[in-house]
């Protein structure tokens, strides 16, 4: 993590940080209006596909991870996700298979 | 090098300040690492106390010592005590605070403060706890199980759920700390393969309490939330699923599990291979079976649930998976079997409970696989079996870990030498008394004597007996280290700064070490386990610092 | 002889301008600031799981109990809820300007920024204690006095909504919004502490690492939201 001054980056970080802004903004009202269409199952996915891309936005710009000098917080962040899918998933496979029986 | 003898008068992290408030508002590891020393030994005598009580009530098939519903009390503070104020931090707070910062070559771990705050933590934890026990106790069982738990139990859940979160807290930032400082503190050429086997071990230990801990806080805070409130999150009369609980619950407390046993196998690599005078045979296996063990861990939790009414397809999963994690402890006996295969066996203390370790935890693991098969797991599931299988593991293999390695770093934390003669009579009867206990137990339960029960049939009660006066036996084993540790302390013989010979950072300074633990930062130039060169006739002075 | 003031002695001694806020045990200042860093992101990981545990309860309750969870999560102000996850993002925002403040030598926006940040996160709170008292003046509040009666499950006008599932999803609802709250009030507590620094001018374009650091906790529950708000607010708004 080297981020001392703003001359290590060739255009102003500015830029980014509202075009980032800019972005969120819009994910927050595109799942507000996709919400209200009928996409049966695929609401789901829809929503949590662009509350994904909103987090990855904040996460690799806002919290600067893209430019994170070692891999090891990506790793700290994949680590924690990858744990709390097998949470989520291996608990689903209690869940989702309990009728079958 | 290894044999001088400091001169009294020289400073060191115990005579630097003395008062009280030099120890309470301290931020050196070393004396963060005797603080928690003392509080979890207290708290191992609680915990003790209700086992005493327990198998005292054990000795006959009627239920005539208490009541049934003290009964349940009992066991269930024993669990809870040993487990989430004794094991869970007494490696890792004692002899990982001591001696990751050392190990790695650096002054402190990399967030003093808050270790000195996570110590805190866990005495408000503690203190919740005893007041907890003190005003009527739990009687949930250790696992809290919904929803008793959350609707039916007239006891005090919510207290000690709390207790428990706020001592989580101090596991967590435990781990964290450990985990920072062994990526950003190695001194200069301590690379992550000349790292001890116990920083390996450590390290997992801490991705365990990083990740692991905070589901069982949020489940807690859940429980507390559905009794105060009558949510129904766990009440089937409202809709809820109980087995969400155990689902929740597992999925830290199997982890758990290896975060007890974890940093008892990196001490034993230690002791193993300093008394066999041998490098750890497949180095790389055994730091990433740690690893492995760590990962695999998280995948297990519903083998406690097989017989809980989740599906039998999930059953099958996670019964598969249970025989995997199986795998990388095997390789770690694998290679402490093979590191001792032609070494030097010296037979001081430190190795009889490391000895002790490899057989019990051997014994523990296996019965593990046992409890793994479905069909198996049908049958002994509640019953005594359980019982012996995660004894054996906790005591035989987590304790049997951590007094070896008190005894090992001993002269490096006090600067004493403590009486071998009875360091050695005490491993002796700890590992008689502990086997005394517990393999009955394995009897009782194939022949169906379930857990948690106050009375009998009268045909158990040979082996409860048994049991009963192998558990007087452990526990005086028990008591001898305590007193011939603290006699140490006061008219014990003045440790060397190695006084094994042994290969390792914290070996190269003094006895107690200063301060800061290095008089100048070291510069590693060796590999780890470098017995070969400590024990080379002609004596060259291995490299310290620049 | 060697000891702590000797020790002391070497660090001073490592040539050049000793920050004061270089603390004894690290080699270099960079050292600190990786080693803060990463404690952070690690602390964020153990948030992650945290919250984790009720996701993973309100992922098996909503899968279970679809129509009550879509019926319950229709009563609650989805405007609200999405005018708090734009107010979130412009805190975000003025977070990261904060910082870059601070590198190009603005003292005065860095401050700013930290006092705007604040103010969202005011806002965030109050539009928060709306909905809640909403939510109690309708008996949407689980315990003795919830109601839920007659409510049909969205897209199936002729059944009703089972209200002791509601009283889950509204149990799940608070607990969640509740601790995401409890945790913006420790972020407001942390950018006071900031923003008091701040005003002192202990930060630098060198050192302001507890700025860094207090801006990726905030970050997070940030991004905690922008999950909670879907996923409770917008389960099913069709019309």
């Amino acid at each position: 993590m080297t981020e001392h001054t703003v001359s290590e980056h060739s255009k102003s970080p500015l830029t980014t940080y509202f075009a980032v802004w800019g972005a969120l903004l819009l994910g927050t009202f595109l799942t507000y209006q996709a919400a209200k269409l009928d996409l049966g199952a695929f609401n789901a996915a829809v929503a949590l596909t662009i509350a994904t891309t909103k987090a990855l936005l904040v996460a690799l710009f806002f919290m600067h991870l893209r430019h994170a000098s070692e891999k090891l917080l990506k790793l700290v962040v994949i680590t924690t996700l990858f744990f709390l899918v097998i949470l989520m998933a291996l608990s689903m496979a209690d869940y989702a298979t309990r009728a079958w029986s | 090098m290894a044999t001088e003898n400091p001169q009294p008068e020289r400073v060191n992290y115990l005579n630097k300040e003395y008062g009280i408030g030099s120890w309470l508002l301290t931020t050196d590891h070393k004396r963060i690492a005797l603080l928690y020393l003392i509080s979890i030994t207290f708290f191992f005598f609680i915990g003790g106390f209700f086992a005493l009580l327990i198998r005292l009530e054990l000795l006959t098939p009627a239920g005539d010592l208490v009541q049934a519903d003290t009964y349940n009390k009992l066991f269930t503070m024993h669990g809870q005590v040993m487990v989430f104020f004794f094991l869970i931090p007494s490696i890792p707070a004692v002899l990982g605070n001591f001696l990751v910062p050392m190990m790695v070559g650096a002054k402190d771990l990399a967030f003093p403060r808050i270790n000195l705050l996570s110590w805190y933590i866990y005495v408000i934890g503690g203190v919740l706890m005893l007041h907890c026990m003190a005003t009527g106790g739990v009687d949930t069982g250790w696992t809290f199980y919904t929803p008793f738990s959350t609707a039916f139990s007239n006891t005090k859940v919510i207290e000690a759920g709390l207790a428990i979160f706020v001592a989580g807290f101090s596991s967590i930032l435990t781990g964290l700390n450990f985990v920072v400082t062994i990526h950003r503190m190695r001194a200069p050429g301590m690379t992550w393969t000349r790292l001890p086997l116990f920083i390996w071990a450590h390290y997992a230990t801490s991705i365990i309490q990083i990740l692991g801990t905070p589901v069982i806080a949020i489940t807690l805070v859940l429980v507390v939330a559905e009794r105060a409130l009558h949510l129904g999150i766990f009440d089937p009369k409202l809709g809820g699923d109980p087995l969400l609980f155990q689902h929740l619950f597992w999925f830290y407390s199997h982890p758990a599990v290896y975060i007890m046993i974890l940093p008892s196998m990196g001490v034993v690599t230690e002791i193993l291979a300093c008394f066999a005078r041998k490098r750890i045979f497949g180095y790389s296996f055994v730091a990433l079976s740690s690893i492995a063990i760590a990962v695999f861990g998280f995948l297990v939790w519903a083998h406690h649930m097989f017989v809980a009414g989740i599906s039998v397809y999930a059953a099958l999963v996670f019964s598969i998976l249970s025989y995997a994690v199986a795998v990388p402890s095997a390789v770690k006996v694998f290679n402490w079997t093979a590191t001792l295969y032609k070494g030097s066996i010296h037979y001081d203390a430190p190795m009889l409970y490391a000895f002790g370790f490899l057989g019990l935890f051997t014994i523990g693991g296996l019965t593990g696989l046992f409890l793994a098969a479905l069909g198996v797991n049908m049958h002994v599931h509640d019953t005594y079996f359980v019982i012996a299988h995660f004894h054996y593991i906790m005591v035989g293999g987590a304790v049997m870990g951590y007094l070896g390695g008190m005894h090992f770093w001993w002269p490096k934390i006090s600067g004493k030498l403590y009486p071998e003669g009875w360091a050695r009579l005490a491993a002796l009867i700890v590992f008689i008394g502990f086997n005394l206990t517990f393999f009955p137990q394995f009897i009782l339960g194939y022949v169906g004597m379930p857990r948690r029960y106050y009375h009998y049939p009268p045909e158990f009660q040979v082996l409860n007996v048994l049991s009963t006066a192998g558990a007087t036996i452990l526990g005086l084993g028990y008591l001898l280290p305590m007193i011939y540790f603290l006699w140490s302390m006061r008219y014990g013989k003045p440790a060397p700064d190695n006084p094994w010979n042994a290969a390792g950072l914290e070996w190269k300074t003094a006895s107690p070490p200063p301060t800061f633990n290095f008089d100048q930062e070291p510069v590693v130039t060796w590999e780890a386990y470098n017995y070969d060169e400590l024990d080379a006739p002609h004596r060259e002075e291995v490299p310290v610092a620049g | 002889m060697p000891d702590s003031t000797a020790a002391a002695v070497q660090v001073e001694a490592h040539g050049g301008a000793h920050n004061p806020a270089l603390l004894h045990h690290f080699a270099t200042e960079e050292q600190q600031r990786d080693a803060s860093n990463l404690g952070m992101w690690i602390f964020l990981g153990t948030e992650v799981m945290f919250f984790g545990g009720l996701f993973c309860a309100y992922l098996i309750y909503r899968l279970k109990y679809f129509g009550d969870f879509g019926a319950a999560s229709k009563s609650i102000d989805a405007l609200l809820g999405g005018t708090n996850t734009a107010v979130l993002i412009c805190s975000s925002l003025t977070v990261v300007l904060a910082i870059w403040a601070v590198q190009t030598s603005r003292r005065v926006l860095m401050i700013a920024m930290l006092i705007a940040t604040m103010l969202f996160g005011l806002v965030f709170l109050g539009i928060k204690g709306i909905e809640y008292r909403d939510k109690f003046v309708e008996h949407h509040v689980p315990g003795a006095s919830f109601s839920f009666e007659h409510v049909p499950i969205p897209g199936h006008p002729d059944q009703f909504a089972n209200p002791r599932h509601a009283e889950i999803f509204f149990a799940l609802y608070f607990i969640m919004t509740g601790l995401h709250a409890l945790h913006m009030v420790v972020g407001l507590g942390i950018f006071t502490w900031l923003l008091t620094m701040a005003w002192k001018g202990r930060f630098t374009p060198e050192y302001h690492t507890p700025l860094e650091i207090g801006g990726l906790y905030w970050h997070f529950v940030d991004i905690i939201w922008i999950y909670l708000f879907p996923l409770l607010y917008l389960i099913d708004r069709h019309p």
